[in-house]
């Protein structure tokens, strides 16, 4: 069981590896949206420092939205997805190694990059642990709470905007907590309410979203 | 061991069977012929549970597949329309996976010895390979499969070489010399020389 999840974590990275330009994509969405905010702005400190953490957030999420349409399309293509769905291991665990690796491929980059990108929001550097460790928490929601739309969009004529429309107000939640644990630091106050919930919402996305994605599935392929 | 009943299946208006019932026992091979769109893959599909029948069930040892789900798909290979493969990886990394995902484990020697009955390169991208060499590299699941009580094979043949279509014959034959089972569409002749062989015309 635990064989078939290590199974298909190592096929989606190895694939993402021999696909870089998959993987740059959606970096690359995020690295360009949150740099045109201030060239949009223009250069007033204090305004980039107060809208910061709202717009990495938004562009962490559509970032991460990006990718998704391409979750389950590819295996449902040739067929993999069949082959997922009759498995030896429990369709929610197969479908939770899928988000796993899509997560390591998509969101975790977008943590590692946002220090970055805080830097022409001329943030204090003591915000960019509160704001890295907010995405981090963050973002696997987003894989989580996508994938399910992905799944039910699966194979729909349209179906990536469908999935927009159908995701992004799901990912209201994030984004307030997000966003607010940030806001709250700069402030001077603890971000660890907020970073909380956020975790919250992780484990409980962690525990249900598994078995709704495989749900979906099983509704789309028929 | 595997037992359909009263399976009804429509496709959009259009019935493509009603009341369709039949078993299969241990060393049997059953053949679904019908022409094109004669819902050969569907009753596969229905078979196997990746579709649910408009009435009736299917039942594996007594119980019904629905309420076994991976119980039930541990004890079965399909390979259907598509082949299921990976156009980055390689053909043995195809496999492996495949088999890994069966719940089986891949020993690199098994996966090289069953890519080289099929006389397919293990370490070229299967992007370069052709049609017919991609269809036999997922056909190359078979030789690692024997365990497995029951095949599920949607047109096995197409798109193979005569060398390709003897060696699937010869591999489903022996399965079934086994004593398990094989359930297979073709919608031209096939010469398989099994003990039992029953065949479901469709349409």
């Amino acid at each position: 069981m635990i064989e078939a999840a290590r199974a298909i974590v190592r096929r989606d990275l190895l694939l993402a590896l021999r696909r870089p330009s998959d993987v740059g994509t959606a970096l690359l969405f995020f690295v360009i949206v949150a740099s045109l905010f201030p060239l949009g702005i223009g250069a007033e400190p204090n305004l980039l420092r107060a809208v910061a953490p709202g717009v990495i957030w938004v562009a962490a999420l559509l970032a991460s939205m990006l990718c998704l349409s391409r979750l389950f399309a590819a295996d449902h293509a040739d067929g993999t997805l069949e082959q997922m769905l009759l498995g030896a291991a429990p369709l929610g665990m197969i479908v939770a190694a899928k988000v796993l690796a899509h997560w390591l491929v998509a969101g975790l980059p977008l943590v590692a990059i946002a220090p970055l990108i805080a830097l022409q929001y001329d943030l204090p550097p003591a915000l960019y642990g509160t704001l890295a460790l907010s995405l981090l928490l963050g973002t696997p929601v987003l894989s989580l709470v996508g994938a399910i739309g992905a799944a039910l969009t699966l194979g729909l004529r349209g179906g990536g905007v469908l999935l927009a429309l159908l995701v992004l107000p799901l990912y209201v939640p994030v984004l307030i907590f997000g966003a607010g644990s940030v806001d709250m630091a700069s402030a001077g106050l603890s971000p660890l309410g907020q970073l909380q919930l956020l975790g919250a919402l992780l484990v409980v996305a962690a525990a249900f979203a598994p078995w709704a994605i495989a749900a979906a599935l099983r509704i789309s392929t028929e | 061991m595997l037992e359909a009943s009263n399976l009804d299946c429509r496709r959009g208006r259009r019935t493509l069977f009603r009341d369709l019932s039949f078993s299969l026992r241990r060393g049997e091979l059953l053949r679904i012929a019908g022409a094109n769109g004669s819902g050969k893959t569907s009753l596969l599909k229905i078979l196997c549970g990746l579709l649910t029948p408009d009435a009736g069930e299917v039942r594996w040892r007594g119980e019904p597949i629905r309420q076994l789900r991976e119980d039930f798909s541990r004890n079965l290979a399909y390979l259907g329309h598509a082949p299921a493969v990976k156009d980055d990886l390689t053909a043995a990394e195809n496999l492996a996976f495949a088999s890994k995902l069966a719940g089986a484990a891949a020993v690199p020697e098994f996966v090289q010895a069953a890519l080289a009955r099929y006389g397919i390169p293990a370490d070229v991208p299967v992007r370069k390979l052709s049609q017919g060499q991609r269809r036999r590299a997922a056909l190359a699941r078979l030789p690692l499969s024997e365990s497995v009580p029951l095949w599920l094979l949607d047109e096995p043949f197409a798109a193979l070489d005569a060398h390709a279509a003897r060696l699937t014959e010869a591999l489903i034959a022996g399965h079934v010399a086994r004593g398990h089972a094989v359930v297979f569409t073709t919608h031209q002749e096939a010469d398989i020389g099994a003990a039992v062989l029953r065949v479901i015309e469709l349409g």
